[in-house]
């Protein structure tokens, strides 16, 4: 009975009851176009206010020290709060040197696990391998830390650093003593702290490239290695320097596990095996007793400069993903 | 096709390849030869059963309603399915005399043999059009600019699109329009000097105008290759083919050859009642 009032509704007035009555439509309650558009005005100005705030609230703070002390901030080796000096760049260049050494590991191991899991393993274990990856991302950083003190450090100075100064002649960045805590120790903690970042981004990137791209190279006769040199990879490479450019964002800013494992020395490191510190472990380390003025406001200069070296790396990553784009086509023409 | 194929072409051999070309064996000879073959996925029966003699130097057509398995078919011939892993091909498929799943020929060496098209348009992205139209060759090994070039040239020229795009070889793939752009991938199937040319739905996402003019390339294109072309366009079938197979759901949900004859006499005169029920557009 009810099937066939339905089909003896007119259907060209909806406005039919089932009856025959002329009922109400159904109005579902509509959200005006201007009140959606003020909450999500109202959303990204707060963001961007706190972003602002944040700045700012660092700039102020940390005006003292850069007003004392000018440029000399950015360039002065000694970093010695008894006697009121305080210069940046040791931290400058144990933060970039550390996020260094953490990238060249991250790079080939993550590209080539995220090849590996969307390439080349049984989709069954696809799966719970990455799983098993992402799960690094959700260790504490102050477990990475003591894992690296207690277990990494003596096997680091036992183990790496012998071979690494005897295979090397033990000169340059592998001279000095082995002491395990160090630069080189820091940057493989990171190296792992950052390598799930690293694999998930990359392993999306990646299997987003379009099947039909993949299929096309391998119906010309291409064999895997050449399907995944020219034709997934770069087809992937603009998100892959993506991937990279978040991975040296998490390590450069970095800071229990390396201010545990770093060594935290003020002076600029002349050896991969020598202790070290970055920016992030000066703060962590000296906060508490800055008691100061000057301390204190080196400390958030300190801070600020960090932010400078993020955002500056930050950059050079877009300018060179803007410059990939635009290269792309230049190859061998005819004629 | 005497000694076994299991290396990459050398660029002479590739050189050799444009002459023969040149002179085609006559026609009616069955280039590919398929002897029961079917496909499952995962254990499920997609294609089953099919037996069919594709004719060398001639276009062959694939119809049937969605769901009859045209593409798994298409795709079992340049073993596209091994990059499936659920994907398990029986029965047998041979190219000339090599048996194509025997493993007298690797895929990679075999897909040079039996180029293909897609339904969309999928030149690399990241390539120029030059990239494009020589990275069949490139996979396969040749390096000499000069005989990439001539390469490039003759292929683009056959894809009829030389003309258009001979000063800016250097732009990128993507700045052609979408029919160019399957001109382009046809030329790039093309520059491998490839036996046989598959095209799945090569013209299901242009427009009328680009439809037509691949549909003349199809036709001029015979002399150098054989193509199976898969359609559910009926109308196109009869304009480029000169044989057609006719495929369908059976009860068991698996795609099957119900008959393959010359093009006109399945249109005008099919011997099974389904091909005449689909071709007068009473199903499917």
């Amino acid at each position: 009975m009810a099937q066939r009032a339905v089909l003896e509704r007119d259907p060209l007035k909806e406005d039919q009851g089932p009856d025959g009555i002329t009922g109400k439509r159904l109005h579902l309650p509509v959200m005006p176009d201007g009140l959606y558009r003020t909450i999500l005005a109202a959303a990204a100005a707060l963001f961007c206010l706190l972003i602002v705030a944040l700045v700012v609230t660092l700039v102020v703070q940390a005006r003292p020290a850069f007003v004392h002390f000018g440029l000399g901030f950015l360039t002065g080796t000694n970093w010695d709060p008894v006697h009121v000096k305080y210069g940046a760049l040791p931290f400058v260049i144990g933060t970039l040197e550390t996020t260094a050494i953490a990238m060249v590991l991250a790079i080939p191991v993550g590209l080539g696990t995220a090849l590996v899991l969307v390439h080349a393993v049984h989709p069954k274990l696809r799966a719970p391998l990455s799983t098993a990856i992402e799960l690094l991302a959700a260790v504490p950083s102050v477990v990475y830390g003591l894992w690296a003190l207690l277990v990494v450090a003596p096997w680091v100075r036992s183990i790496i650093e012998p071979d690494l100064a005897r295979t090397t002649g033990g000169t340059g960045p592998f001279s000095g003593p082995q002491l395990g805590i160090g630069l080189l120790l820091a940057g493989l903690v990171l190296f792992v702290m950052v390598l799930p970042t690293m694999v998930a981004i990359s392993r999306d990137v990646i299997a987003s490239v379009p099947k039909e791209e993949v299929e096309g190279a391998y119906a010309l006769g291409a064999t895997r290695w050449q399907v995944l040199w020219r034709v997934v990879l770069p087809s992937a490479r603009v998100g892959l320097l993506g991937a990279v450019t978040l991975s040296t964002g998490r390590a450069l800013g970095e800071t229990i596990a390396v201010t545990m494992v770093i060594g935290n020395s003020t002076a600029i490191a002349h050896s991969l095996f020598s202790p070290a510190a970055t920016l992030s472990s000066v703060i962590a380390n000296q906060f508490t007793e800055a008691t100061e003025p000057f301390h204190l406001s080196s400390l958030i200069a300190l801070g600020v400069v960090l932010l400078a070296v993020a955002v500056l790396v930050n950059a050079t990553a877009r300018l060179l993903v803007r410059s990939v784009g635009r290269r792309s086509a230049s190859s061998v023409a005819l004629a | 096709m005497t000694k076994p194929m299991t290396e990459p072409l050398t660029e002479r051999q590739l050189g050799m390849a444009t002459e023969k070309a040149l002179t085609p064996p006559p026609p009616g000879n069955p280039v590919m030869r398929l002897r029961d073959v079917g496909v499952a996925f995962a254990g499920r029966t997609a294609v089953r059963g099919v037996t069919l003699d594709v004719p060398e130097h001639q276009v062959t057509a694939l119809i049937g309603p969605s769901g009859s398995g045209k593409t798994t078919l298409l795709r079992t011939l340049n073993r596209l399915h091994d990059l499936t892993r659920t994907a398990q091909v029986s029965g047998q498929v041979m190219l000339g005399d090599i048996d194509v799943y025997g493993g007298s020929i690797s895929p990679t060496l075999l897909r040079s043999q039996v180029g293909m098209v897609f339904q969309r348009p999928n030149p690399f992205p990241t390539m120029s059009i030059y990239d494009n139209v020589v990275s069949g060759l490139r996979f396969n090994g040749a390096r000499r600019k000069a005989l990439l070039d001539e390469a490039a040239e003759s292929a683009l020229t056959a894809a009829v699109l030389w003309d258009s795009v001979k000063h800016r070889l250097k732009a990128h793939a993507s700045m052609l329009s979408g029919g160019e752009q399957q001109r382009l991938c046809i030329a790039r199937s093309l520059a491998v000097e490839p036996r046989v040319l598959l095209m799945d739905e090569p013209t299901s996402s242009l427009d009328p105008q680009a439809t037509k003019r691949i549909e003349e390339l199809v036709t001029e294109l015979k002399t150098r290759v054989s193509i199976i072309i898969v359609t559910h366009n009926m109308q196109q079938a009869v304009r480029v083919s000169d044989y057609c197979a006719f495929l369908l759901m059976g009860d068991d949900r698996a795609g099957q050859l119900i008959e393959a004859a010359p093009t006109t006499k399945l249109f005008e005169d099919p011997s099974d009642e389904r091909t005449l029920d689909y071709i007068n557009g009473r199903f499917g």
